[in-house]
């Protein structure tokens, strides 16, 4: 069993200048370790996207490599999500799955099925490797040769569960900070500032 | 549709195994530099219901969405609910729209994509059935 903040740790240390597209629990312990917050974006306020607005930026960007740290119950609601990435096959993608068999941000109800081997699914999918860690000294040893290996790849990480006593983290304000992200994206991918306002937020 | 597409080679094809994925795809491809629209049906934008909210309206996306207008008649009343409910379901996320039926109709296009990038927002195409000769089932989202 692993913990987020060991996770995140070692998966920072091998990005680069990676782009990192994040959701759930993964968000609080990626943005208190990055040391690049323009390659950082959040996806707080959509549900089970992330690896989806990932694909997206990895098929605009293909010199650009691109980290989804993703959730298994977010994996599960945008299921077909494997299938469309296998199709696409970006060479610069992997997808990290972090796996603690529960919804925690809404008080940790357990997913429907904690048996699935979401590697074992990537790889029936046609992701071009599939990789399950349940022990952080193996994730970190393997780590580097996995990102040098093409994409499409998953990860998946078993980590220990952290349920929110309090509900999710789904303020106004982190709704509001998630636009202004893929703005700074943009602005650092392609050298133009040229997207305005627009939307409820700015 | 769908086949002139695939048969313009300016334009890259992403099949989406749902309609939920088309707008977030999109996002994704935007924040990289490129300039990417979906296709989609009118009963597919509903299940993409989250995704127009929180990746569309919620970031300010400049988003042209062209929705095969399923059902939809000039002679009335319609069984299929996925017509009825197209413009309704659009005035209620405030999402702008043009209505394409006939060649008469596309100078409605560029205006689509003038306002989606005047507004920052994305603006919906509805085409209508009997424009649409081939009423593609093929779901996507594609850039150039």
């Amino acid at each position: 069993m692993i913990t987020y903040a060991d996770a995140c740790r070692v998966i920072n240390e091998s990005r680069g200048e990676a782009v990192s597209v994040s959701t759930m629990t993964q968000i609080k312990y990626w943005n208190a370790i990055s040391q690049e917050p323009d390659l950082d974006i959040s996806i707080g306020n959509a549900m089970s996207k992330a690896s989806s607005v990932a694909l997206g930026v990895a098929l605009g960007d293909e010199d650009r490599t691109v980290f989804c740290l993703d959730s298994e119950g977010s994996l599960l609601m945008n299921f077909g999500t494997l299938a469309t990435i296998a199709g696409m096959a970006p060479k610069n993608f992997y997808h990290f799955v972090f796996n603690n068999g529960i919804y925690a941000v809404t008080g940790g109800q357990p997913v429907p099925a904690p048996g699935v081997e979401y590697s074992k699914v990537a790889e029936a999918c046609g992701y071009a490797s599939a990789y399950r860690f349940d022990d952080i000294e193996s994730l970190d040893s393997e780590l580097p040769d996995i990102l040098g290996s093409p994409g499409p790849v998953l990860i998946e990480i078993i980590v220990k569960a952290e349920p929110q006593g309090e509900g999710a983290d789904q303020t106004w304000e982190s709704n509001a900070a998630m636009p202004l992200q893929l703005r700074a994206l943009r602005k650092r991918l392609t050298g133009t500032d040229d997207w305005g306002p627009g939307g409820p937020f700015i | 549709m769908y086949k002139a597409l695939v048969d313009e080679p300016s334009i890259t094809i992403v099949p989406v195994a749902r309609e939920g994925e088309a707008i977030p795809v999109a996002a994704g491809l935007f924040i990289a530099g490129q300039n990417p629209i979906i296709s989609i049906q009118n009963a597919g934008l509903y299940e993409a219901g989250d995704s127009l909210r929180g990746l569309a309206l919620g970031i300010g996306l400049p988003l042209v969405m062209f929705i095969g207008y399923r059902g939809h008649n000039r002679k009335g009343d319609t069984p299929d609910s996925a017509a009825k409910f197209l413009e309704p379901y659009l005035h209620m996320w405030r999402v702008e729209h043009f209505v394409v039926e006939s060649d008469d109709d596309l100078d409605r296009v560029p205006l689509a994509f003038d306002l989606a990038k005047k507004t920052n927002q994305p603006v919906a195409v509805a085409i209508g059935t009997e424009y649409a000769k081939v009423d593609s089932e093929a779901e996507g989202s594609e850039q150039e």
